[in-house]
């Protein structure tokens, strides 16, 4: 068999594919760890920069890529239901923030859509791309939905999902700890809510109590967000 | 192991199919968990042993799944990939927005949950334990 019917080969296969995502996120967290776990060396964004370029190398279109790694990302559903987990155990402390929690949601949710509506639209971004910035701080399924119904692009709005995600994870430590803020509650809520998964997945990596507050921040956020967007973009001329 | 998987699958479903079912804006995941939690209270009233003690299978599956919760986003982040040229379409507009509402959303959220702590003279609570 030679080099190139082997590739054919294997490019085809799903296997490959989820392999080399597994092996790919192990080296990924690796050069991470081999940096203190800086937050600039976030090993999402590692991992998805390694993967995407060979992809791009190799010509290979997402799809064929996707056949192997939806066994990775299938598992976010169970994850997100499994937040549910720590929640209970630490319900002692959730339920003492539950009042500095609500003011939270309701603010930085206003604060989410309406930021990224009026920048965008201080740089005169076209009315699609304005509604499709709008959701961005929410989890990816959530926010489609609300760009989609409101005439903005879905596919733009995924990507920008994710790209808020990954600032949301590098920026939240450098800025809380320049804030001297050392609340892991109130730390934690507000990357969940400003950026999602990505957030969380970052806030676990840091404190247990502040993956907590973020799981909790991006769920809320999720329900808030879909009711305000189609409010304020309506009130847009 | 699989027990514990089984009751996050089937609370997933119950979510997907409540939503779908009643046309709510929330992801079904996310009910899930919400359903997962109101399970947990109703269990613990009734004198049940603790499901999600860290040796218990929810426990376990559970801690497994988020302590590996960054990789999962790794599928979804390579897709972004495919939309570079998207992005770099609209220029700096886009990558400006998103940095700088990112960082004023967290800023804002922050200010907020410190400022109603402190309010309610609990300003001083800066660790919880």
């Amino acid at each position: 068999m030679t080099a190139s019917s082997l590739w054919v080969y294997l490019s085809a296969d799903p296997l490959f594919w989820l392999t080399l995502t597994v092996v790919v996120w192990l080296v990924s967290d690796r050069i991470a760890l081999a940096f203190g776990r800086h937050p600039v060396v976030n090993p999402v964004l590692i991992a998805i920069v390694l993967v995407g370029a060979v992809l791009r190398l190799t010509g290979t279109p997402y799809k064929a890529y996707f056949e192997g790694a939806q066994f990775v990302h299938f598992l976010l559903g169970p994850a997100t239901v499994a937040l549910g987990v720590p929640l209970w155990r630490n319900r002692a402390v959730v339920r003492r923030e539950i009042v500095p929690m609500v003011g939270a949601l309701v603010v930085g949710s206003v604060v989410a859509i309406v930021s990224a509506i009026g920048i965008a639209s201080a740089f005169s971004a076209s009315r699609a791309v304005v509604v499709s910035l709008a959701p961005k701080s929410v989890t990816a399924p959530v926010a489609m939905a609300i760009s989609e119904s409101l005439g903005g692009l879905p596919a733009l709005t995924a990507a920008l999902v994710i790209t808020t995600g990954i600032i949301g994870a590098v920026v939240v430590t450098p800025t809380m700890n320049a804030l001297g803020i050392r609340d892991w509650a109130a730390r934690g809520f507000a990357v969940g809510l400003a950026s999602h998964g990505l957030g969380t997945a970052r806030a676990f990596m840091v404190h247990p109590i502040a993956g907590v507050f973020a799981g909790i921040a991006m769920g809320l956020n999720a329900i808030v967000t879909a009711i305000l967007v189609p409010v304020i973009v309506g009130l847009l001329p | 192991m699989i027990a514990g998987f089984a009751i996050l699958l089937v609370l997933q479903l119950a979510g997907e199919v409540t939503a779908r079912g009643l046309g709510l804006p929330v992801p079904g995941p996310v009910l899930g968990m919400a359903f997962l939690v109101v399970g947990l209270a109703i269990w613990a009233r009734m004198g049940g042993s603790d499901p999600v003690a860290a040796e218990a299978p929810l426990g376990r599956v559970a801690d497994g799944l988020l302590g590996s919760l960054a990789i999962l986003f790794v599928p979804a982040g390579v897709g972004v990939v495919q939309y570079l040229d998207l992005i770099a379409a609209q220029g700096a507009a886009i990558v400006v927005t998103l940095v700088v509402s990112t960082v004023v959303t967290m800023l804002a959220t922050v200010a907020t949950f410190r400022l109603i702590k402190r309010a309610m003279g609990r300003g001083g609570e800066e660790e919880t334990p």
